[in-house]
């Protein structure tokens, strides 16, 4: 997203001094202009005409797409499912704990149900048995949705690299894997804010499309 | 712990009462008893041994001697909470006939060996020793696998089960994990 600053100021281009006393009255003509308010009122910038006025209203606008404001307000709102698996879990909450406090990115709502969770943290070990029932879990959450493996087991099976488990890129869509075991908070959030990253930069990067990984969401009675 | 004398004694009552064949033979070793008895009289040596104390099964569980025969091996570990007093109660079954009275459901009056109270505790237990060794306990009222997929082929803890798992790419051995690339 591209975001045009200047610096406010004598250099700022108005052309008069500026004092920042007077920043609320231009931000408050400026509201006026946006509604479309007759320039000949009383609160009118007197001295703006021409260009000078178009500058005035465009460095008060932002412009940007309709795809980048939705991933950006996405981007900052995951709900997460609540969810673990095993010891990762652990440093899954401490995540949301006061030191590491996910909530100052927005992700703090942690939902009981996959219909309202947009995004599932894989944070353990997943045996076959539970397998089929994360794989549920991921189909009834709705699309736009992403998966993060977190810890070596759900993605390497890292120390119990047996019988018993699974990887989880075996069954299911994975946007990130956080590496570690069990990773520290830090090392989830560094994954959480790349996933935020991908998502506002360019949902999924593409790879979904490459690999077919949408419209999975289960549809009862279908 | 019964010392080694007190062992004897027990081994003795049980072969006097349930008899000869009952118990195989005795260890005692690092200050720990064993009895191993038949398979076939495990449910009247446990009630014989709840009767002189040992109320408690603590746990119960499954072995693979392999390469020794018979492999498969179920431990039961006794309590005694009064006497403070411990004992293991073994027995040994082939994997070709891999079956075990279970004594977790009580036995009515008619059954073999008379009416006999079961320990509920071994319920789970057996369940589990079922999933990972193929230990089949006969007259348990609902012997499924509890820890495997119900449809999972193979019991995973014997000893010849191969242990599975994803190849794991280190630097060394990457083109042979991964394939070609």
């Amino acid at each position: 997203m591209e975001v045009k600053r200047e610096p406010l100021g004598p250099a700022a281009g108005l052309g008069a001094h500026v004092d920042p006393g007077a920043l609320r009255v231009r931000s408050l003509n400026a509201h006026q202009l946006l509604r479309g308010a007759d320039m000949q009122g009383a609160n009118q910038p007197a001295h703006l005409k021409g260009t000078e006025l178009e500058r005035y209203v465009e460095e008060r606008i932002l412009t940007t797409t309709l795809d980048k404001t939705v991933a950006w307000a996405r981007s900052n709102s995951f709900f997460p499912l609540a969810f673990g698996l095993a010891c990762c879990a652990m440093e899954q909450f401490h995540a949301a704990g006061s030191r590491m406090d996910i909530a100052r990115f927005g992700f703090e709502a942690f939902r009981a149900s996959p219909r309202q969770a947009d995004l599932i943290i894989l944070a353990g070990r997943v045996s076959i048995k539970m397998a089929p029932i994360i794989r549920r879990l991921y189909d009834q959450m709705l699309e736009p949705k992403w998966a993060i493996s977190m810890g070596a087991c759900c993605s390497s099976m890292g120390v119990f690299n047996n019988y018993a488990l699974v990887p989880a890129d075996k069954f299911m869509p994975i946007d990130v894997h956080v590496p570690g075991c069990p990773p520290r908070p830090e090392a989830l959030m560094h994954g959480v804010l790349k996933l935020r990253k991908m998502v506002q930069d360019d949902p999924d990067m593409g790879w979904r499309e490459r690999y077919d990984a949408h419209g999975t969401e289960e549809i009862l009675g279908a | 712990m019964p010392d080694a004398t007190g062992l004897e004694l027990i081994a003795h009552e049980l072969r006097e009462s349930e008899g000869d064949e009952a118990v195989r033979e005795t260890v005692f070793f690092r200050g720990r008893g064993t009895i191993e008895v038949a398979p076939e009289r495990i449910r009247a040596v446990l009630a014989h041994l709840r009767e002189r104390g040992f109320a408690f099964l603590a746990s119960v569980h499954g072995v693979d001697y392999y390469p020794h025969e018979p492999r498969l091996g179920v431990h039961y570990e006794l309590l005694d909470m009064a006497r403070v007093d411990r004992i293991t109660v073994k027995l040994r079954v082939p994997t070709d006939a891999p079956e075990v009275a279970s004594v977790t459901a009580d036995s009515s009056a008619d059954a073999p060996g008379g009416p006999q109270r079961g320990w509920p505790t071994a319920d789970h237990q057996e369940r589990e020793i079922y999933d990972m060794f193929g230990v089949v306990f006969q007259g348990h009222p609902d012997l499924r696998r509890i820890l495997m997929p119900e449809d999972y082929e193979g019991h995973p803890q014997r000893r010849d089960f191969p242990v599975g798992g994803e190849p794991v790419a280190f630097t060394y051995n990457e083109r042979d994990a991964l394939g070609p690339m």
